[in-house]
């Protein structure tokens, strides 16, 4: 990409067009795994969409089915012993799960790259971070090792790692947390790709470099006019950057909205819970408020609306009927039998 | 520049009023800062896992005994005319048992007497120890470029191939070494130093397999590994680059430790008269031919097996060493 072309995808205005067509959707998708213990439905029929330049937060607890998503996206689920059914998940119009496996190798780096939550594991130990990220020019443009050399001091310098120079040839374990995450958004960067999906990045790190490393994903993301996929469970981290979010529960969307208005007026029971549960200066000495009960078991989920065991709102309907995504405004979805007294309560 | 650096210390210390004036005394100090930076950096200089094996190494005395050991051990197999002027084939019957060592004839032809045929002792060892060498390292070598390769298909690609080769090794496990060896050689009737370690390479395989695929199955559920996928690296480069340098450590215990092994399974079959044969000289072929006058001239016996065990304790020795060099948490 020369520097006009850049500049140009930057200073376009998002475009009706463009968000007509998102950079990536995903649509009805389903993800089971087989296990000794039975089928284990970890995603069930999950809609979504991002467009470049956007940021999509897809929030979570653990198992809600957030993580798993992500790996069907790029295609790194172990099949078996997952499988998926059905649904499609879209890059640029084309189905991905129909693509061949060395087509999907293609574009994953290239077009839709992955940062993980957990930086010192996700970088091999044995090689050198100038290495790991030449490896990225290497496998997908087949550069030679010195030029791949160069363009990954670039990219340490692009994200603010000091004396990049100098450390091209240091090994993971000689860096500190933030620097190392750092280094996966450079890998991930790498190759300039449409689509980034971020699997809590900043969970594994320290509140201060949270926020560094967070500042610059974004910044990163505007220059380059990416789309991002940010997975968390942190509502904190969300609130700054993203444009707007998909609440999972037990492999469903139960609410998705643009970000300000979904913090300021949830319209479904579980995200008014989760909003609920963050810790708030202004009332020190209460106690802290929790959604009672645990995750469902994806083996055994509740009939009805997964969520009905924990709700407080919960009727006899919530029991028996699976509550479909009702819209409640544009753009702004909840899977709710009672999403309107949600609302306005 | 040396000159300046050396000065430096003295200038600073004597931070004195009346050399502040000096611009000379002003650089200096900021030259030897750079210096000092510089030799930081040298000390930080990232280390890699072999050059941190090779620091860890180096402070054992266990690794030095055994180092110095094999290099006179490797010297010998590779120039035993250093050692020895004496021909190993030559015989001379007057010398027929000239049993009494002579201790003060340091390298001499009759240094440890004569055998049987009236040979030296002394140069037949020298000239053994190539059998040994070559047949402990190149079946090491076979063994763990056939038996990695195994234990890598069966451990990353699991299913189907983990299955078939999995049970091909313990079908393999079932037959000692020796036993199978024993019974394969025995089918050729000219026996070389590759026909041994072809004997030893078929049926020395399987641990080296086990190891391999055991660290394949480990190293394949790493982050990084996922990560690599993730970014669009492929079945090979994940493997090659990604796995098996993570994996290689304890194969490379493995295998020293196993050389070892496959030093003395040699001196047993050429012993039993199935690994080497005469004229061929190996310190198994001159064990076996001293074991009749173990009573008349017992250094005929002695010579031979003393380097065969020291042969052997040196690549055991070796082997521990690097055992603890490469695995951190024995440190």
């Amino acid at each position: 990409m020369t520097t006009t072309e850049k500049t140009a995808a930057v200073s376009a205005p998002r475009t009706p067009e463009a968000a007509g067509s998102p950079l990536l959707q995903v649509r009805d998708l389903h993800v089971e795994f087989h296990t000794r213990d039975g089928v284990v439905k970890a995603v069930n029929g999950v809609n979504y969409s991002v467009s470049a330049g956007e940021t999509l937060a897809v929030l979570g607890e653990s198992g809600s089915g957030k993580s798993v998503t992500a790996q069907a996206i790029m295609g790194i689920l172990d099949m078996p012993p997952a499988k998926i059914p059905q649904g499609e998940i879209l890059f640029r119009g084309e189905d991905m799960l129909k693509m061949t496996v060395e087509q999907r190798r293609r574009v994953r780096g290239a077009k839709i790259a992955m940062i993980f939550q957990d930086a010192l594991s996700s970088l091999n130990p044995v090689l050198s971070v100038g290495y790991q990220l030449g490896e990225m020019f290497r496998v997908h443009q087949g550069l030679s090792k010195k030029d791949a050399k160069a363009k990954a001091i670039e990219l340490m310098d692009k994200v603010k790692i000091p004396a990049a120079k100098n450390r091209v040839g240091d090994y993971p374990h000689q860096f500190s947390g933030g620097m190392r995450q750092r280094i996966m958004i450079a890998m991930a960067l790498a190759l300039e790709p449409d689509l980034i999906i971020a699997d809590e990045p900043t969970t594994a790190l320290d509140v201060t470099v949270q926020a560094q490393v967070m500042d610059l994903l974004a910044e990163l993301q505007r220059e380059y006019h990416m789309g991002l996929i940010l997975i968390t469970h942190d509502l904190g981290v969300v609130a700054d950057v993203a444009d707007k979010i998909a609440v999972m529960y037990a492999g469903r969307i139960v609410e998705n909205a643009p970000v300000r208005e979904l913090y300021k007026n949830p319209a479904h029971p579980y995200t008014r819970g989760l909003l609920d549960s963050i810790p708030r200066l202004d009332q020190k000495g209460q106690e802290l408020y929790a959604i009672k009960g645990l995750p469902p078991n994806l083996l055994h989920v509740p009939s009805g609306c997964a969520f009905n065991p924990r709700c407080p709102m919960a009727q006899d309907v919530c029991r028996t009927d699976v509550p479909a995504l009702a819209k409640v405004a544009d753009g702004r979805g909840s899977a709710c039998h009672f999403w309107k007294e949600t609302l306005h309560g | 520049m040396p000159d300046k650096t050396t000065v430096t210390p003295s200038s600073v210390a004597g931070a004195g009023p009346g050399q502040t004036g000096s611009g000379v005394d002003v650089s200096a100090p900021s030259v030897a800062a750079a210096s000092e930076l510089a030799s930081m950096g040298g000390v930080n200089k990232p280390r890699s896992l072999g050059q941190d094996a090779w620091r860890e190494l180096r402070a054992r005395p266990m690794f030095w005994t055994a180092g110095i050991l094999l290099v006179v051990l490797i010297l010998m197999a590779a120039f035993p005319f250093l050692f020895t002027g004496a021909d190993p084939g030559h015989a001379d019957l007057r010398n027929h048992y000239l049993g009494d060592p002579q201790w003060t004839h340091l390298f001499q032809e009759d240094w440890f007497g004569y055998n049987k045929q009236g040979q030296s002792v002394w140069a037949r060892t020298v000239y053994g120890a190539r059998a040994s060498v070559i047949i402990g390292i190149c079946v090491t070598f076979a063994v763990t470029v056939l038996g990695g390769f195994l234990g890598m298909i069966a451990g990353y690609f699991g299913g189907w191939w983990d299955a078939l080769l999995s049970r091909l090794t313990d079908i393999f496990f079932g037959i000692p070494l020796l036993l199978g060896a024993l019974v394969l050689l025995q089918a050729f009737t000219h026996r070389t130093v590759w026909t041994v370690v072809l004997g030893l390479t078929v049926f020395g395989w399987m641990q080296i397999a086990r190891v391999m695929r055991g660290a394949v199955i480990t190293q394949k559920q790493a982050d990084f590994v996922t990560a690599a996928r993730a970014l669009g690296a492929g079945n090979g480069r994940i493997l090659l680059k990604h796995i098996l340098p993570n994996a290689i450590g304890p194969v490379i215990v493995v295998a020293t430790i196993a050389l070892a092994g496959y030093i003395s399974t040699e001196a047993t079959l050429s012993y039993l008269g199935i690994g080497l044969q005469p004229p061929a000289i190996s310190w198994g072929v001159d064990i076996a031919s001293a074991k009749d006058v173990l009573r008349d001239a017992p250094h005929v016996l002695l010579v031979p097996s003393t380097f065969l065990s020291l042969t052997v304790l040196a690549f055991i020795l070796l082997g521990d060493a690097v055992r603890d060099a490469l695995d951190p948490k024995l440190r």
